[in-house]
């Protein structure tokens, strides 16, 4: 390895991590002006106990694990759609019907063995999800449908099919007055990770797997190779012989796979049962916050996730401690959101400013391919 | 007979707010801006409209408030868009999180969590003499309150600037071909800039009816998708100022024949109802419903060469 080459990984390192670490410190500094205008807390005193409550004694980590893990699946969700050139926007729908088809299966077949019953939960889970990105894929493919339209347009029609199904066919009206399905049967439900207290779960294994899945398929397989050759440049891609097509399709598959399980693990590790509250979060967009902050590198959604779920259980933790009320955290990912995607303010050295296109690389600190279609 | 009053009389309510965003949103998507932030938009508009009026007394000034807030949050959407040609949708997606966390803050700090809301300066009905006696059209067209008159008066006002001015001829091409209106001289950037404050001004403003029109107050995350509708009424009705009008109609009907449906207890789920204009809106986008004015430009950044 040459001196040159080492000094450019340190570079792209560097780059890597400037413009989240930038866009962090400076998210967080306008969210102490919003603490100061609204709270008689100090925003120091607010940040100390979201600090505490996120990641200040084991059992806050347990807690930012958990609330990060459906996190880090719509991130990938939206971080695979992306490096194929796709907008993925329907996170929020896809996470729903991936919960929804968990709990079908959850609440049924009673008597199976956990090594037959969870495996089945998931499965669907991740099929409702794969289903329903699919969807987006076909129309885009066949009819030259915007994602960015249909896919917001599904997450409604994904809350409604929600909201009629534990009013309806899905409603436990033996035991209760409330839209909400009955509770999950034992051996569908995800172990606890260890024994005790903790709410940690077997699902922060099943994310790994996904975010190693994610790292694999991309940069280790023909199929993962023409859907980034296919999202950098698709004349290229179409010109080498790929049909864009059918990557568009696998990776609208994927990503509605991906948030479709983390939906299913949210129900069958941590919520045992389907009901209208159960998307309070709004997983799918915290995804896109994720995904972006992660650069949709795989090692860099674990951090961004665990960043996030942090910031979405130390804020619980504020309310208590505080008076700075949690929803102050939504302005400080909102406020990431805008400056990692306008991360082009933050340049450095303005001497040849490279232009962020939508169509094009999702980094562009980072070319990958030559004009003919060649890897580099 | 009355059933079908109070239908259309709802119908029309509750198409405006969607009628008024859309005839914002019209002007920025002909400009070749995807404004996914028109629901956080409309939140901001909504809460700030509340505070206005509660301040002053006055359901207009604050209406009048809210629109130059929401122009101002717009103006955020402008910079991130227009001049640092950041990703439109990633930015709406983040102007939509924004809104509801500074709507929730803000609102918590000023009205606490308190049970019953002050009551505030709203719009109410506003019947015009003689035609609101007109039999079942007077108290349906003529006994609304004035930003329904407003909003369908606009229509035509917007389709005349759209397609008959100068403006509106600048907007359409700046999102047809930006390189070609660079070349004739005419300032792509400032089109596009304009072309959105344009519609956070009118998201401001359809967002404080929602919360003075077709409520008395401010309540979390208040327009629940009410944006996005909008989005959705621009793209069903095809980029045309009367179409949109014609989608903002069938949304509203597919709306208050849910409220009907509910009351007189048919037994038909009202979630398919409510389903149905995204639906619809997905099925105008595959192009199955006429060929589509969508702008050639359309989200696209102009990096001036």
């Amino acid at each position: 390895m040459t001196d040159g080459s080492v000094r450019h990984k340190a570079k792209t390192a560097f780059q890597n991590l400037y413009y989240p670490i930038a866009a962090l410190l400076i998210s967080l500094l306008l969210g102490s002006i919003v603490i100061l205008l609204t709270a008689k807390s100090s925003p120091w005193e607010a940040y100390r106990a979201m600090f505490k409550g996120a990641f200040g004694t084991p059992r806050a980590w347990d807690e930012t694990f958990v609330k990060a893990i459906p996190f880090m699946f719509t991130a990938l969700s939206f971080a695979i759609a992306r490096r194929c050139g796709i907008i993925n926007l329907g996170a929020e729908g896809q996470f729903r019907m991936g919960a929804l088809l968990g709990t079908l299966v959850g609440v049924n077949f009673p008597g199976l063995p956990l090594w037959v019953h969870l495996p089945m939960a998931l499965v669907a889970g991740f099929i409702g999800g794969a289903l329903y990105g699919l969807i987006v894929g076909l129309l885009k493919i066949r009819f030259g449908a915007s994602e960015l339209i249909t896919t917001i347009m599904l997450n409604y029609v994904a809350a409604q099919i929600i909201d009629f199904c534990v009013n309806g066919p899905l409603k436990d009206s033996a035991n209760s007055s409330y839209p909400q399905s009955a509770q999950l049967f034992d051996s569908a439900i995800m172990p606890k990770l260890m024994a005790g207290t903790s709410r940690l779960h077997w699902g922060l294994a099943l994310v790994l797997a996904a975010i190693f899945f994610y790292y694999f398929f991309l940069w280790k397989t023909t199929k993962g190779f023409e859907m980034r050759v296919v999202g950098l440049n698709p004349a290229a891609g179409a010109y080498a012989g790929m049909s864009i097509p059918k990557s568009s399709l696998l990776a609208m598959l994927l990503a509605g796979g991906f948030a479709g399980l983390g939906g299913c693990v949210e129900i069958v590790a941590v919520q045992f049962r389907l009901m209208l509250t159960s998307f309070s979060v709004s997983y799918g967009f915290t995804g896109i916050a994720v995904a972006l902050m992660g650069n949709n590198n795989p090692i860099g959604i674990f951090f961004s996730g665990v960043l996030f779920g942090g910031l979405q259980s130390g804020s619980l933790k504020m309310q208590t401690l505080t008076d700075v009320s949690s929803s102050v955290v939504l302005v400080v990912q909102a406020l990431i959101i805008l400056f990692i995607a306008g991360r082009a303010m933050f340049k450095i050295r303005r001497a040849s400013p490279v232009p962020v296109n939508v169509k094009g690389p999702s980094d562009p600190t980072k070319p990958i391919l030559d004009t003919r279609g060649d890897a580099v | 007979m009355s059933i079908l009053v109070s239908f259309l009389s709802s119908t029309l309510m509750l198409s405006t707010p969607t009628l008024i965003a859309g005839l914002g949103i019209v002007f920025s998507e002909r400009a070749g801006i995807v404004n996914i932030g028109t629901e956080g938009m409309m939140l901001i508009g909504a809460l700030s409209g509340v505070i206005g009026s509660l301040m002053t007394g006055s359901v207009w000034l604050g209406c009048l408030f809210a629109m130059v807030v929401t122009v101002l949050f717009a103006m955020v959407f402008a910079v991130f868009t227009v001049f640092v040609k950041a990703d439109q949708t990633v930015i709406g997606t983040g102007m939509n999180i924004l809104a509801s966390g500074l709507t929730i803050t803000i609102n918590r700090a000023v009205f606490g969590a308190s049970t019953s809301p002050p009551r505030i300066d709203a719009f109410s009905k506003a019947p015009i003499p003689l035609l609101s006696d007109i039999p079942v059209l007077g108290p349906v067209l003529f006994s609304q309150p004035v930003p329904v008159y407003v909003a369908f008066l606009l229509v035509p006002v917007a389709w005349f600037v759209l397609f008959r001015t100068h403006i509106g001829l600048k907007v359409r091409a700046v999102g047809e071909h930006p390189r070609a209106c660079d070349t004739v001289g005419i300032n792509v950037a400032r089109s596009r800039f304009l072309a959105i404050l344009y519609s956070g001004l009118m998201a401001g403003f359809a967002g404080a009816f929602v919360s003075m029109g077709q409520m008395t107050f401010f309540t979390e995350n208040m327009i629940a998708g009410g944006g996005f509708m909008a989005l959705a009424a621009v793209v069903f009705g095809n980029y045309t100022p009367f179409g949109i009008m014609g989608a903002s109609l069938v949304f509203g009907a597919s709306n208050a024949l849910k409220f009907q449906l509910q009351a007189l207890n048919t037994g038909i789920p009202s979630q398919f109802l409510v389903m149905l204009p995204y639906i619809i809106t997905i099925l105008a986008l595959c192009g199955l419903i006429g060929r589509s004015n969508k702008p050639a430009a359309s989200a696209v950044p102009y990096v001036k060469e």
